[in-house]
């Protein structure tokens, strides 16, 4: 069943999809319960010739008493469904941690602009660097990702991580993962934009800690 | 048959006309959208390639098309204007020309909507939600006055359904016949009163949204401009403000065709009508405090993620109380399965899986990964494709003698409901696991993305489906003309039901009723211990009063 998902390679990810799965399960069962309650009657309860149907309308507490009782039954699964829900949602948007590395991405028609802080590790200094549709971070270390936009609005999304983020413009927006898993994944815009819209892609490039040293130096190779 | 009729009756087939023309053009679209989403950049067979700012119109236009042109004149308009005035016991309408003057106002906006696919860079393609800054400039989608006349023609249906829920409201609190009380009224009348308020409550904030949007294309303002001081968000709040609310709009009457369906071919009495009613208004409440749960990752604060979340999740109570209700109408009843009940029973089975895949979309982390996915549109089809067809459909099969006169046919009846359960199943299961791989919406080509190449054969699949579903109606077309003209003449009541407007010829005089109903009862009296028969009509004297 894990195979529906692209393969999980963030901290969070797994929280996203176990919450997943718990919901799964629990309107699988109301699924089966209600399509086999339905199909049950249908046969059971066909037209037969002289048989009158139970006179039962239902109205009385009593009687309501068999569709209010499953009523409750599906406030105490909501109601489980969101403490899990809001637990998951404080770890990964309620706040962002403390970054090891930060990187700005700016979406526009139709690319992402990566700008890299440099060595010095802030942004708009001399040392920064711009890559289109390219992002090299390590794996192990949380980055923060300033989302920006400088036309229409975008959705910075990267499958593999389990991170969606809309980027507005006029809004610097943060983001944050942290990859566990060394590898190429793919960053799509999820939100529509324009006639490029599909195609509008780029890409996460987690390293190993010495590989990701050997980027910093090939790029920043005064220091 | 006049054209420019105050008639609720031939207004109704107006709008039923109209919606169905609108619904072959929204389905058609639908194969240029598959077949570019299965064979990528390939030939369509009948059309010709597909570039992706004309994809982008394709989505567009069908989003816009089966929701304010398909499902509201048919559900709302063309049921609720047929079946009210009949259902309560009244002539017409309260207010029969601004009935007349709503349904030309939506012809307008239906001649508008048409116009805007020819004129200079096609038609709208910013997507049937238009979110600026998209759909706030020209440059920014190359669609000038498709957008704007997109923007024309909604708020023109807006006014056309303000002035058609006024008149449903009026009309349910004034015109009732002797002895019809609340509590009396078919469901579906309190389901179209209900989406009527909501309707009216919900759109004021949108026509005031789209009057902003409109004049930041034309006039140069900057309300959605962030250049201008301006804020991409607004509209986002403003849309679904109104959204969700509509959603129940269209669903409220779909859900109210079943409620009448069932009993009448369960011989049983719909179970719970007073639970129903009052989760309809509970439901119909908490609509107006949902909207945010499309805008979990627009870049509003987080924190009120949670709220929207709790809020959303809790609308499954109320519509799992009417789910409830209508599988314990099935218990211990006596059914018969002519084709209105198939689809009726169609339409709560596709609806089930459709309110509980909205709890994923609603919980606010799995969101983060499946919002702007297939799966959130395979979810909306199944709640909408199950209101505006399946529900449409059975309430076209049901009642379509008292409106033309004549029977459709049955086996031809079966023979749609069958291959269009099959095969929407057979689309729309597939993009649950779609979305799931992550491929998002609206794109025009999912070749180009490493990760969903895998996906590909599930894409074929489903096109292939989708073709077979459209071809699926084609047993519906003919039915529909051939019994309009040559199906077995109806008589008043051919199914024994309760409702009042089997009291009526089929079809109806000009002024619905021979005499004045009087009603006794509530409408769903079937197999009461009251009567040797398993019906008793509403308007049938108590037989104490008899003797």
């Amino acid at each position: 069943m894990s195979s529906w998902f692209p393969e999980n390679v963030s901290t969070f990810g797994g929280d996203i999809d176990s919450l997943f799965y718990l919901i799964l399960y629990i309107t699988g069962a109301w699924f089966l319960l209600t399509q086999g309650l339905i199909l049950v009657f249908l046969i059971k309860y066909r037209r037969r010739e002289g048989q009158r149907a139970a006179y039962i309308p239902g109205n009385s507490l009593k009687q309501a008493a068999w569709i209010l009782i499953p009523g409750l039954i599906v406030v105490f699964l909501d109601l489980w469904i969101d403490l899990r829900g809001a637990e998951v949602w404080a770890r990964i948007k309620g706040h962002v941690p403390p970054g090891d590395l930060q990187v700005q991405v700016t979406a526009k028609q139709f690319n992402w602009e990566i700008i890299y802080p440099g060595p010095d590790g802030r942004l708009g200094t001399v040392d920064d660097l711009q890559m289109d549709n390219e992002l090299h971070v390590p794996a192990g270390k949380v980055v923060r990702v300033v989302l920006k936009s400088k036309d229409v609005i975008h959705s910075f999304f990267l499958p593999n991580l389990r991170l969606k983020q809309d980027a507005v413009p006029g809004r610097e927006i943060v983001a944050w993962f942290e990859a566990t898993k060394p590898g190429k994944y793919e960053i799509p815009c999820a939100e529509l934009c324009g006639f490029g819209h599909s195609g509008m892609n780029g890409w996460l490039f987690v390293h190993t800690a010495e590989e990701y040293q050997k980027w910093v130096k090939e790029r920043w190779p005064e220091k | 048959m006049k054209i420019f009729s105050t008639d609720h009756k031939t207004i109704a087939k107006q709008y039923l006309s109209l919606g169905l023309f609108w619904a072959i053009v929204g389905g058609l679209l639908t194969h240029l959208m598959r077949w570019q989403l299965a064979y990528p950049d390939t030939e369509v067979p009948g059309w010709g390639f597909i570039a992706p700012d004309f994809y982008n119109m394709v989505v567009t236009m069908h989003g816009t098309i089966m929701v304010f042109f398909v499902a509201m004149p048919i559900l709302l308009a063309a049921f609720g204007n047929f079946l009210i005035p009949l259902m309560i016991g009244a002539q017409d309408m309260a207010f029969p020309r601004l009935n007349r003057l709503s349904f030309w106002v939506f012809a307008l906006a239906s001649a508008v909507l048409l116009a805007s696919f020819f004129v200079p860079g096609g038609a709208a393609s910013a997507g049937w939600t238009g979110y600026p800054p998209l759909s706030a400039k020209a440059e920014y989608t190359g669609v000038n006055w498709g957008l704007n006349l997109w923007l024309l023609a909604l708020a023109l249906e807006f006014v056309s359904f303000l002035m058609g829920g006024i008149n449903f409201l009026t009309t349910t609190i004034n015109l009732r016949a002797p002895g019809m009380t609340f509590f009396r009224l078919p469901l579906i009348v309190w389901m179209q009163i209900t989406a009527a308020v909501l309707f009216m409550l919900s759109v004021g904030p949108l026509i005031a949204g789209a009057v902003m949007l409109l004049m930041d294309r034309v006039v140069g303002t900057t309300f959605y401009l962030p250049e201008g001081g301006g804020q991409p968000l607004l509209w986002q709040h403003l849309f679904w403000f109104f959204g969700h609310p509509e959603v129940y709009v269209i669903l409220l009457p779909g859900l109210g065709i079943v409620l009448e369906i069932m009993p009448v071919f369960s011989r049983k009495p719909i179970f719970g009508y007073r639970p129903i009613i009052y989760s309809t208004i509970a439901a119909g409440m908490l609509s107006f405090i949902v909207w945010a749960h499309h805008q979990f990752l627009s870049g509003m604060d987080p924190r009120l993620a949670m709220p929207f979340s709790i809020t959303t999740i809790v609308i499954s109570v109320p519509f799992a109380l009417i789910v409830f209700a209508m599988i314990a109408t099935l218990w211990r009843a006596s059914i018969s399965f002519p084709t209105p009940m198939l689809f009726a029973i169609g339409t709560l089975s596709i609806f089930i899986i459709g309110g509980l895949t909205g709890i994923f979309n609603g919980s606010a982390p799995v969101d983060i990964y499946i919002h702007d996915t297939y799966f959130v549109v395979a979810h909306f089809h199944y709640t909408l494709f199950s209101a505006t067809f399946f529900a449409g459909f059975a309430g076209l099969y049901y009642w379509f003698p008292k409106m033309f006169g004549h029977m459709m046919n049955e086996i031809l009846g079966k023979i749609h409901f069958w291959l269009t359960f099959i095969f929407f199943n057979a689309v729309f299961i597939p993009m649950h696991f779609v979305g799931l791989g992550g491929m998002m919406r609206r794109i025009a080509n999912p070749m180009q993305y490493d990760f969903l190449q895998p996906l590909q054969p599930i894409n074929v699949f489903i096109t292939v489906a989708a073709i077979f579903l459209l071809l699926s109606q084609i047993p519906f077309v003919i039915n529909f003309l051939w019994s309009l003209f040559r199906g077995r003449v109806a008589e008043r009541n051919p199914r024994q039901a309760n409702t009042l407007e089997w009291t009526a010829l089929s079809p109806p005089l000009h002024d619905n009723f021979e005499r004045v109903p009087v009603v006794y009862r509530s409408p769903y009296e079937y197999s009461s211990p009251e009567s040797p028969e398993d019906w008793l009509p509403q308007d049938q004297p108590p037989a104490v009063a008899q003797s």
